[in-house]
C-alpha cells in the first residue's frame, strides 16, 4: 500500500536561484496527485526533492521537512535508502542500454544485491504485467536489449523497472510528454490501475491529463504553490485568479 | 585611372596565382606525407612477410651466421612484460578516469590532473626507463621483467585515464539518474551501469595504450635489458620484441635484418588493428541505444 | 469560469480486474512484501561509497606521484656529477668517460640542431596537410587520409629506425645528399664526407615522426575557428587561399604555434630512431652530414656500457635535463593549444 507525503516549508535552490519557496502541502496516500504549472515553475524540482534527487546536483540546496509515511527523509534516513522506497519515472525513457529487458526490470533488485532467481522471475513478470508490457515482450525478455523497444514501450519498461522494487510512492515527471497519443493513453490507464497500490505524484504540463487521472491537483507558479485542491475544484472553480488564468490559457 | 586599372589587373593575377599555388602546395604536402607511410608499409610487408612463418613464432634465435630460427623468446617476453604492465596500468588508469568523470567534474583538482596526465604523456620514454632503473634495478641489482612491466605500466596510466574519462563522459546523464533513482548506491551505479555502458570505448582506449607501449624500446633498455635465451622469470632480464628488433637492426648479419623486418611487421599489424578499432568505436558511436 | 475538459475518467474496462485486451494493464494482487523488506534492510552504503571515492581519488593522484617519482629518482641518481660539475656540465664539449671528464654540450647541440632540422622540414608540410584536409579535401577522402596520418603517429620509434637504416640512409647517401652538397655546399652545412647517417638523417626521420602531431593539432585548432570568420572574409571577395590565410590561419595562429611546440617536445625526446641513424659521435660539427649524437641517443647507446657510477650519473643527469626541458616545452605547448580550443587539451598520444 502507498503512504502519504507531508511537505512543510520546503525551500530549494539551484546555486543562487531560489527555485522553490516555502512549499507546504499534504499528498494523500493511494491517490494520484497532479502538479501543473508553466515551464520553469519548479514542479519538477519539487518532485525531485521528494526522492532527494535534487541534491545530486553539486550546486543544489534544500531546506525544510519532507515526511514520507511519517518519516522525515532528510534527517532520519540516507538518500540512497529514501530512493529505494520511492520509484521515479523520467520525462525521457532511460532504460539501461547494455541490459536486456529482464535485467532492466530486475536492475533495482539485482544491483542492490538480491539473488533469489525465483523471486526475481516472479517480480519481473509481475512488474511487466503491471506496466502493460508483458504480452509484448514475454518471448524476448533476455534476448532483446532495453533500448531496442519503441519509445512508448521503453517508457513502460521504465515504469516496470520502477515498480519492481515495490516502492511506496511513485513519482512521474511528465512521463508521457515524449510519447505518442496511443502510448499516452496506455500510461494514463496504468496510473489508474496503480493508484490502488501506490501513491502517485505526476508532473504534467497537460491539463487534460491532470484532469483525467488525478484526484488532487497542485498549481505551481514561479516557485510557489499557488493552489492545492481537488482536481474538480481546480478546474471548475479555482480560488486563485492566477490559477484561473493558467487554466484558461492566458499564459504558460 | 589607367594605372589603377593596370595594377588591379596585376593584382588580380597575383591573387589568382597565389590561390592556385597554395592549393598545389597543400596537395603536394599531403602527397609528400602519405608517401613515406605507404613506402614504409610496402617495405615492411615486402621484407617482413616472407619471414613470417611458423618458425618465426616458435623458434629461438640461432647462432649468428646460421639461417632459420625465429623470435619466439622475444614474443613471449613481450607478452610477459605487457601483461605485467596491463595488470598495473589498466586498473589504476581506469580508476583515475572514473574519478575525473564521476567525482571530479568541474573541480580544479581534476583540471590539474588532466593537464599533468597530458604532460606525462610527453615525457620521453627513455627518461621513464632511467627513473625505474633507479627505483627497481639499482636496488635489486638485477635487470628484470618486473621492472620492465612497471615502467610500461606507468606509461599506460595517463593514456588510459584520459580515454576512460572521455568515454565515461559520453554516457548520457539520464542513465546515471535512472540508476540513482532506483536507490542504487553510487559505487554500484558507476561500475555496473555507467562504466558498463562506456565499456566498448574504455576497452579500445586500453588497447591504444597497450599498442603504444608494445612498441616501446628505450625504457626496456634499462629495465628488461633483453635476454638471448628462453626466460619468463620475473626477476631476470627478459627479451622483448622491440628490443630484439633494435639489436638485430644494428647487427651485421642479413639473417638478423630479415628477422627485424618480420618483427616490425608483427608490431605494425598490432598497431593498425588498434588504431582502426579506436576509430570504429569512436566514430560509429558504440554506445548502443544510449543516444 | 470553468474550462471545458473531461472529468476524471474510469478505466477502459468496467471491471478493473478483467483485462479488455491483452494490452490493458492487469490489476494483480498486492505484491510480495519480501522485496520491500529486503531493500529496506540494505542500509545506506555510505561507507562503501566513500571508500570507493577515496580509491578512485588515489588512483587519479597517482599521476602526480609518478611525476614526483621520476623527478626524485633522476635527481638522486645524478648526484655524483651534479656535485662534481655543476652547471658547467652542459657547457663542456669534451665527453671523455675514460678520464671521467664529462661535458654534455655536444648532445645539447645535437638535440637542438636535429630538432631544428625536423621542424624546418615538418612544419610547412604539416600545415600544408592540415590546410588540405580541413579546407580543400573532398569529404570522401578525408576519413581515409586522416586515418593514415594517425597511423603514421602510431608507428613505433624502433620501426622508424629500422626503415631509416635500410631505406632512408641509402636514399640520402645515394641521391639526396649529393644534390644538397652541390647546391648548398657553400653554406658549410652540407659538406663531405657523407655516409648517409648523421644529423640530417636524424632530422628527416624526426620530421616524419612529429609531422602527424603538428598536423592533427593544427587541424583541430583550424576547425575550432568559427565558420562565421570564414564567411566574413569570403563576403569581402577573397579567394579561397586568402580566406584560409586571413579567416582561419590568422585566428588559429596561437594554437598552431602551440602544436609546433608540442611537435618540438616530441622531437627533443625521441630516442630510438635517432639513435639508429645519427651515427653516435659525441662531436660538434657544422656540417649536417656529419655524425652526431643527441641527449636521448647517447643515453640509449652508452648506458649499457657505463661501468662506473660517475659515468652512469653523467648519463642520468642528461636524462634529468631532458625531463625538465620536455616538461617545460610541453606545458607551454598545451597552454597555447588550450587557449585556442578552450577545453581539455587535445589527447595526442
Amino acid at each position: 500500500m502507498g503512504v502519504g507525503i507531508e511537505v512543510n516549508g520546503l525551500n530549494a535552490w539551484y546555486g543562487t536561484n531560489h527555485t522553490l519557496q516555502d512549499i507546504t502541502l499534504h499528498i494523500p496516500a493511494n491517490e494520484a496527485t497532479a502538479l501543473i504549472g508553466p515551464s520553469g515553475c519548479g514542479k519538477s524540482t519539487f518532485v525531485r526533492c521528494l526522492n532527494r534527487m535534487h541534491e545530486t546536483n553539486p550546486i543544489a540546496k534544500v531546506t525544510g521537512e519532507v515526511k514520507i509515511g511519517g518519516q522525515d527523509i532528510y534527517s532520519e534516513t540516507s538518500a540512497v535508502e529514501v530512493r529505494r522506497r520511492i520509484g521515479m519515472v523520467f520525462q525521457r525513457p532511460n532504460p539501461f542500454p547494455t541490459m536486456s529487458i529482464y535485467d532492466n526490470v530486475a536492475s533495482g533488485l539485482k544491483l542492490n544485491g538480491f539473488r533469489n532467481r525465483r523471486v526475481l522471475d516472479e517480480t519481473v513478470e509481475r512488474s511487466l504485467k503491471h506496466a502493460a508490457l508483458w504480452d509484448e515482450v514475454r518471448d524476448d525478455l533476455k534476448k532483446k536489449s532495453g533500448a531496442s523497444l519503441s519509445g512508448g514501450q521503453q517508457q513502460r519498461l521504465c515504469i516496470a523497472r520502477a515498480l519492481a522494487v515495490d516502492p511506496e510512492v511513485l513519482l512521474m515527471d511528465e512521463p508521457a510528454s515524449a510519447l505518442d497519443p496511443v502510448s499516452t493513453a496506455k500510461i494514463e490507464d496504468l496510473i489508474f490501475q496503480l493508484k490502488s497500490q501506490y501513491t502517485i505524484v505526476i508532473v504534467t504540463h497537460n491539463m487534460q491529463q491532470a484532469a483525467r487521472v488525478a484526484e488532487r491537483t497542485g498549481f505551481f507558479l514561479n516557485g510557489k504553490l499557488i493552489e492545492f485542491d481537488s482536481t474538480h475544484k481546480i478546474f471548475t472553480n479555482p480560488s486563485d485568479k492566477r490559477t484561473e488564468d493558467y487554466i484558461t490559457g492566458r499564459f504558460g | 585611372m589607367a594605372t589603377q586599372f593596370q595594377s588591379s589587373t596585376a593584382n588580380r593575377h597575383w591573387r589568382w596565382f597565389t590561390n592556385h599555388a597554395a592549393t598545389w602546395l597543400a596537395v603536394g604536402s599531403t602527397i609528400l606525407v602519405v608517401a613515406p607511410l605507404v613506402a614504409i608499409f610496402l617495405d615492411l610487408v615486402y621484407k617482413g612477410a616472407s619471414s613470417l612463418n611458423w618458425d618465426f613464432f616458435t623458434k629461438l634465435p640461432v647462432p649468428p651466421g646460421e639461417s632459420g630460427g625465429g623470435m619466439a623468446n622475444a614474443i613471449v617476453g613481450s607478452i610477459v612484460v605487457l601483461s605485467l604492465a596491463s595488470l598495473m596500468g589498466i586498473p589504476v588508469g581506469i580508476a583515475g578516469g572514473i574519478y575525473l568523470s564521476e567525482f571530479g567534474r568541474g573541480t580544479k583538482l581534476s583540471t590539474v590532473v588532466r593537464f599533468t596526465a597530458d604532460i606525462l604523456n610527453g615525457v620521453p620514454s627513455i627518461v621513464m626507463g632511467i627513473a625505474i632503473y633507479g627505483l627497481i634495478v639499482a636496488p635489486t641489482k638485477t635487470f628484470s621483467a618486473l621492472a620492465g612491466g612497471v615502467v610500461l605500466g606507468i606509461m599506460m596510466i595517463p593514456t588510459v585515464a584520459r580515454t576512460t574519462e572521455e568515454m565515461m563522459l559520453m554516457v548520457p546523464h539520464s542513465i546515471r539518474e535512472a540508476a540513482l533513482g532506483l536507490g542504487v548506491p553510487n559505487w554500484r551505479s558507476v561500475l555496473s551501469i555507467t562504466l558498463r555502458t562506456a565499456m566498448p570505448g574504455v576497452i579500445t582506449g586500453c588497447m591504444l595504450a597497450f599498442a603504444r607501449v608494445a612498441g616501446e624500446t628505450a625504457p626496456l633498455l634499462f629495465t628488461a635489458l633483453g635476454n638471448d635465451f628462453w626466460s619468463t622469470s620475473l626477476n631476470q632480464p627478459i627479451e622483448a620484441l622491440p628490443l630484439q628488433i633494435y639489436t638485430y637492426a644494428l647487427g651485421p648479419y642479413d639473417e638478423w635484418h630479415r628477422l627485424a623486418w618480420a618483427g616490425s611487421l608483427v608490431l605494425i599489424v598490432l598497431i593498425v588493428v588498434s588504431v582502426s578499432l579506436v576509430r570504429y568505436v569512436t566514430t560509429r558511436g558504440v554506445l548502443k541505444g544510449a543516444n | 469560469m470553468s474550462l471545458r475538459i473531461q472529468e476524471p475518467r474510469a478505466p477502459k474496462s468496467a471491471d478493473a480486474a478483467t483485462p479488455v485486451d491483452g494490452l490493458a494493464p492487469v490489476a494483480v494482487p498486492a505484491p510480495a512484501s519480501g522485496v520491500r523488506a529486503f531493500l529496506q534492510a540494505r542500509g545506506s552504503s555510505s561507507m562503501a561509497d566513500s571508500t570507493f571515492r577515496w580509491v578512485m581519488l588515489l588512483c587519479a593522484l597517482s599521476i602526480f606521484a609518478i611525476v614526483g617519482l621520476i623527478a626524485v629518482e633522476l635527481v638522486v641518481h645524478s648526484q655524483l656529477t651534479l656535485a662534481k660539475f655543476g652547471l658547467k656540465f652542459f657547457l663542456g664539449s669534451a665527453w671523455d668517460p675514460v678520464n671521467s671528464n664529462f661535458g654534455a654540450l655536444p648532445f645539447v647541440y645535437g638535440t637542438l640542431v636535429s630538432s631544428a632540422v625536423a621542424l624546418v622540414i615538418a612544419v610547412p608540410l604539416a600545415v600544408g596537410v592540415a590546410v588540405f584536409l580541413t579546407e580543400m579535401c573532398p569529404k570522401a577522402l578525408r576519413g581515409g587520409l586522416s586515418f593514415l596520418t594517425e597511423l603514421l603517429a602510431a608507428i613505433p620509434s624502433v620501426v622508424y629506425g629500422l626503415w631509416g637504416i635500410f631505406v632512408l640512409v641509402p636514399l640520402l647517401r645515394g641521391y639526396i645528399d649529393p644534390v644538397l652538397i652541390k647546391v648548398l655546399g657553400w653554406t658549410g652545412l652540407f659538406v663531405r664526407p657523407d655516409f648517409g647517417i648523421g644529423m640530417f638523417a636524424a632530422g628527416v626521420i624526426l620530421a616524419i615522426m612529429i609531422l602527424p602531431i603538428i598536423s592533427s593539432l593544427t587541424r583541430e585548432v583550424m576547425t575550432a575557428v568559427p565558420y562565421t570568420q570564414r564567411e566574413a572574409v569570403l563576403a569581402l571577395g577573397a579567394t579561397r587561399w586568402e580566406m584560409i590565410r586571413m579567416g582561419v590561419l590568422r585566428n588559429a595562429r596561437i594554437g598552431i604555434v602551440g602544436s609546433i611546440i608540442l611537435g618540438l617536445g616530441r622531437a627533443l625526446g625521441e630516442t630510438m630512431a635517432v639513435a639508429m641513424v645519427i651515427g653516435s659521435s659525441p662531436t660538434i660539427s657544422k656540417s649536417l652530414l656529419a655524425p652526431a649524437s643527441t641527449m636521448a641517443s647517447v643515453i640509449a647507446n652508452e648506458f649499457a656500457e657505463a661501468a662506473d657510477d660517475t659515468y652512469r650519473s653523467a648519463l642520468i643527469e642528461i636524462g634529468l635535463a631532458l625531463f625538465i626541458v620536455t616538461i617545460i616545452v610541453n606545458m607551454l605547448a598545451r597552454l597555447l593549444v588550450w587557449a585556442v580550443t578552450r577545453g581539455a587539451p587535445a589527447r595526442v598520444n
